[in-house]
């Protein structure tokens, strides 16, 4: 499986970004290396409009099956994400990247829409 | 004769002044009062009238056919973020969309052909001598400005030059304000008398002088506050049309929506100072 | 840290003035962020010091090369915005008018047209005469309040409470339910809706209400002028029992805002009488409602 986050920070102990669309950076995690792969959101943070939708057609460029954030996704992001069969886990604004894909694989995050 | 009304800030009274003005110029004349605050059109709830027609109103945007070979040009052109790509198919954000057309005519396969999208409803009132037309923008659109234009255009073919017309804008001095002010011969900026209205108000001025446009000041609630903005429009040579006093009552009547039947008997005086200064009677070629 | 964003869809329901009066109680320990960009009037009480300006660039607009149009006019025949316009022969872009959607750069057989983020506004780290840290912006006239400026103001309140381990940071909302709105909830712990009992009052807080809702953000609600209609304050009582909606206080018609407003103060310094009891009251409910 792989699984994409909206994070704060680059690495396993960022704090998840409660904002999806002008998330800071998106993490993709393989579950079958168990490897973390940043990327810097910064440039579909700085879109004026649409960084929502934006930041959506970005994590579908990656390929994950599930996306785990804060608040979740507005409506445009949302429509762009369930056109592309993802998954949505939100409420884990509070949590660091590690504890909520701790929290994934004991199924306590809610599942969106 | 276009007279567009409009103020820095929301909840100065720009919509009783609207309202009570086409009211009150109604029983000379026979004005149009048009609502171009699409988002919140509130008119409505002081003017009461007969509905004579209703009709829906449409943008252009790109719709994908599913026939393409997703080379990806369409998302990369678009500066929107209204195109993009899921998987193997193309998903339209018509609310994002601009209706540019780039996507649609340099699409070498014409996969994306451009169809009209309902955005929002235009109707038409009429009560004795009083004209209204109002647009609502539909829940969930984000664009107000192709609504206002549009609905600018339909009053333009309807209604000729005799006609006194009554433009209430949206608040505020984004673009929306733009396009409704737009071609206005006359602007009346709404404005209370303390210090968030005389920085709102600077603001407005700022936009109208830029786009050319001639403009006067109504200050509401005056007595509350300070002279600033008097003294403001003093230095930098702005008419003061009127001055409508603070009463609690037109703040309850407003409240209720019963302003024009029970209220209109407090601003005459000043509804009437409006007119000649505007010298409507010689535009309108009536008496 | 918690982040409270006080909200109100139509202007003029005393917003700011709660805001302040807030922002006032809270002190130093606050940080506050004014995303109300459109009518920032919440600088008028808390006079804050500036201390560091940024640029803040808005959407694309584009630019004509003279040197290298060659004047063929394509430009302006794919306009949709009609924001070309020729003058003594020489192409140019109104930049009012323009959407910035690139058409015309895409087509340019010259390549003479460029796309440039607009400089529309300055965003602004001041101290208030509070003693808290403020982000605030301002626009130039004709300019759009953006989901991007409101994200900009709000991440560096965000920052600053973080490096001087400030417990919350108070945001002054944008009005309506666009993008700016949505900018401003995200990543919020609690809602305040300042509404007052007038038709539109009620409609503009069942429209603001659903939004919320989508966010799963709880809130609570201050009905300000409550006694100009005591008809329609019922309602939105009724509706907030409906949904949930804690009802934190509702405070009377009073020109003491606006008097004090007038002289630069908050309502809590210029009148001792009961709304300063009040909003006191608002505040020690807000601060147990979002602890935790």
């Amino acid at each position: 499986m792989r699984i994409a986050f909206s994070s704060e920070g680059d690495s396993w102990d960022s704090m998840v970004d409660p904002r999806f669309g002008r998330a800071r950076y998106l993490l993709l995690l393989d579950e079958a290396t168990n490897e973390l792969t940043a990327y810097d959101n910064s440039a579909n943070c700085a879109e004026a409009h649409g960084a929502g939708p934006k930041t959506a057609q970005s994590i579908l460029d990656k390929n994950p099956q599930v996306l785990i954030t804060g608040n979740g996704p507005g409506r445009n992001a949302d429509t762009v994400l369930s056109a592309g069969g993802i998954q949505v886990y939100v409420g884990a604004g509070r949590m660091t990247i590690k504890e909520a894909y701790e929290a994934y694989k004991q199924d306590t995050l809610t599942k969106n829409g | 004769m276009n007279i567009a009304i409009a103020s820095g800030k929301g909840g100065t009274g720009k919509t009783t002044l609207s309202t009570s003005l086409a009211t009150f110029l109604s029983q000379t004349y026979e004005p149009v009062l048009v609502d171009l605050d699409v988002e919140e059109p509130n008119t409505g709830l002081l003017v009461r009238g007969d509905e004579v027609h209703a009709q829906d109103m449409f943008k252009l945007v790109p719709e994908w056919t599913g026939n393409c070979s997703l080379c990806g040009q369409c998302r990369d052109i678009c500066n929107f973020n209204a195109v993009i790509q899921t998987g193997s198919s193309i998903t339209i954000l018509s609310d994002l969309c601009h209706s540019c057309h780039a996507c649609s005519e340099l699409c070498r396969e014409s996969a994306l052909p451009m169809v009209q999208e309902r955005i929002g409803v235009l109707k038409r009132f009429r009560s004795a001598q009083l004209h209204r037309v109002e647009s609502i923008l539909d829940v969930g659109q984000d664009q107000a400005t192709p609504l206002i234009a549009q609905t600018k255009d339909y009053v333009s073919e309807h209604f000729d030059d005799h006609f006194i017309k009554i433009y209430d804008c949206p608040p505020g001095t984004a673009c929306a304000v733009v396009e409704a002010v737009k071609g206005a011969d006359y602007v009346i900026l709404v404005t209370e008398p303390t210090p968030f209205g005389l920085y709102d108000l600077k603001l407005a001025v700022e936009l109208i002088r830029k786009m050319g446009l001639e403009f006067g000041v109504v200050v509401n609630r005056s007595g509350i506050g300070n002279d600033d903005v008097l003294k403001y429009c003093r230095d930098n040579w702005i008419p003061i049309l009127a001055k409508i006093p603070n009463d609690r009552r037109i703040a309850e009547y407003h409240s209720e929506g019963t302003l024009i039947s029970d209220g209109l008997q407090f601003l005459e005086g000043h509804l009437g100072a409006i007119e000649n200064y505007l010298d409507l009677s010689v535009v309108a070629g009536a008496g | 840290m918690r982040e409270i964003v006080i909200i109100s869809g139509k202007g003029g329901t005393g917003k700011t003035s709660v805001m302040a009066s807030f922002s006032y109680l809270g002190g130093k320990d606050l940080v506050l962020a004014d995303c109300d960009v459109d009518a920032a009037d919440l600088h008028m009480l808390m006079q804050p010091r500036i201390e560091t300006t940024a640029d803040y660039f808005g959407g694309l607009k584009a630019r004509i090369d003279s040197d290298h149009c060659k004047n063929c006019g394509l430009c302006k025949d794919v306009c949709r915005f009609d924001s070309i316009s020729v003058k003594e022969g020489i192409h140019g872009v109104d930049a009012m008018v323009c959407e910035g959607c690139g058409y015309c750069q895409r087509v340019c057989p010259a390549e003479a047209i460029s796309m440039h983020p607009e400089h529309v506004g300055d965003v602004y780290i001041s101290q208030s005469r509070v003693g808290s840290s403020m982000v605030h912006a301002r626009l130039n006239a004709g300019a759009d309040n953006s989901g991007k400026l409101v994200s900009q103001v709000k991440s560096e309140a965000k920052r600053i409470a973080m490096e001087l381990d400030r417990k919350m940071v108070l945001i002054d909302g944008s009005p309506g339910i666009g993008c700016p709105v949505i900018s401003s909830l995200t990543g919020a712990d609690y809602v305040v809706l300042v509404t007052e009992p007038t038709q539109a009052g009620l409609h503009d807080l069942e429209r603001i209400y659903e939004l919320i809702k989508s966010f799963n953000i709880p809130c609570g609600c201050i009905v300000n002028k409550f006694d100009i209609n005591i008809k329609i304050t019922r309602r939105i009582k009724a509706f907030m029992h409906t949904k949930g909606i804690e009802f934190i206080a509702k405070i009377p018609y009073d020109e003491g805002f606006t008097e004090a407003m007038t002289e630069g103060l908050t309502i809590l310094e210029y009148d001792q009488n009961g709304i300063s009891t009040i909003l006191r009251n608002s505040w020690e409910r807000i601060k147990v409602l979002t602890q935790g």
